[in-house]
């Protein structure tokens, strides 16, 4: 059952604060690009977060990527509804590798905030929830509220694959990400032990 | 077996032996006629860690989460495939530095039918160019191994991505009946 018509409207940075202040053992996040990745930025660096600056839609498959290379390590992709709209398709490729330690979280405002605030298809008839259960991940919810939110979210990190959705404002992002690609990646590398 | 057979046997072997030898231990793939003998060879090689996703950009991504996380990883896909790639090229894989191994099984030439295929060839290499990708198209399979051995080994070295166009001449490509 959907609880997205119930749901309340909450704010990314104030979820994203919550979310990284569960975060124990070194999890790995991936930020959507746009304001997804401003509010990790803006809630405190960790170098095993990677800030995606293009390639809009690939939080999700990089997040699979990072959890199949290293199946110890909880991943957390970060992505936007607009964003999730555009490559659907990794939802059913999720479930179908079943990583147990990957949480996808979808900030949904239903726009395309950062290119001007035009409505996306979750505004209106697409249940971005309702999509991933019907990809195969069976473990899908909407969060009702923050307290839920981060009941979900500590639930997810037990065991996936999981996808939370949260109903979010139309705040943009606090803070800017820094945009050096080479440095983001490389610094991801060394948060995860991959560079010594 | 026929001739056709035994180049098809010799090629997809040369290239899981490569991938093998380099470590590269993930391969991630949309399918391909040319390419199922290679890509049923990996599935049925335990050393690697084979699947099919739902589009290739949704690939480069897997494959450049799997490199950060220090695994290497190929993705392999036909030309048509290539097409919907670029921006995963430009603002991820290309400025991020990642050694995306990239197979592209070459269609839409040397005899094949499908105008949309032949014109989506003629945008590859330009593409690839464009964003200084290092590209090597193999046409014959005593080459094969030699430039994938060198290639995946000066693509970690540098930090680049690498595409290896295989040819019709080296796999046979896809056989139609006149």
């Amino acid at each position: 059952m959907t609880t997205a018509h119930n749901a309340k409207v909450m704010n990314r940075f104030e979820l994203t604060k919550r979310l990284v202040g569960k975060l124990k053992h070194e999890e790995a996040v991936i930020g959507g690009i746009g304001n997804t990745n401003f509010d990790l930025w803006s809630a405190g660096r960790r170098p095993q977060n990677f800030y995606m600056l293009g390639s809009m839609g690939l939080a999700i498959p990089i997040a699979l990527g990072v959890a199949i290379a290293q199946p110890k390590r909880n991943v957390v992709a970060l992505e936007g509804d607009g964003s999730l709209l555009m490559q659907l398709g990794c939802l059913a490729t999720v479930a179908q590798q079943a990583p147990k330690n990957l949480t996808i979280v979808v900030w949904d405002n239903g726009i395309y905030q950062i290119t001007g605030g035009q409505k996306t298809a979750s505004a209106s008839v697409a249940d971005l929830v309702a999509i991933a259960r019907g990809s195969g991940i069976g473990k899908s919810a909407w969060a009702a509220d923050e307290d839920e939110f981060e009941r979900l979210f500590e639930d997810a990190l037990k065991g996936g694959p999981s996808l939370i959705a949260a109903r979010i404002d139309d705040k943009p992002g606090v803070g800017a990400t820094d945009r050096d690609p080479v440095q983001i990646r490389e610094r991801f590398m060394h948060g995860l032990g991959v560079r010594k | 077996m026929t001739d056709s057979e035994t180049r098809a046997v010799s090629w997809h072997d040369t290239v899981l032996k490569s991938l093998k030898a380099n470590e590269v231990k993930l391969a991630v793939y949309v399918p391909d006629r040319v390419l199922t003998p290679l890509i049923a060879s990996l599935h049925a090689d335990p050393f690697f860690t084979c699947f099919a996703c739902t589009r290739e950009e949704e690939a480069l991504g897997i494959v450049a989460g799997a490199w950060m996380g220090g695994l290497r990883g190929a993705v392999l896909m036909q030309t048509s495939g290539f097409a919907t790639i670029p921006n995963a090229l430009a603002s991820l894989v290309v400025p991020s530095q990642i050694p995306a191994l990239i197979f592209v099984s070459e269609r839409g030439t040397l005899g094949e039918f499908n105008l949309g295929q032949a014109m989506v060839l003629k945008c590859m290499r330009p593409v690839l160019d464009a964003l200084a990708v290092d590209h090597h198209t193999i046409t014959r399979g005593d080459e094969l191994g030699f430039v994938l051995d060198r290639s995946i080994k000066q693509a970690v070295a540098i930090q680049a991505p690498v595409v290896f166009i295989l040819s019709p001449l080296l796999t046979g490509g896809k056989v139609f009946v006149a």
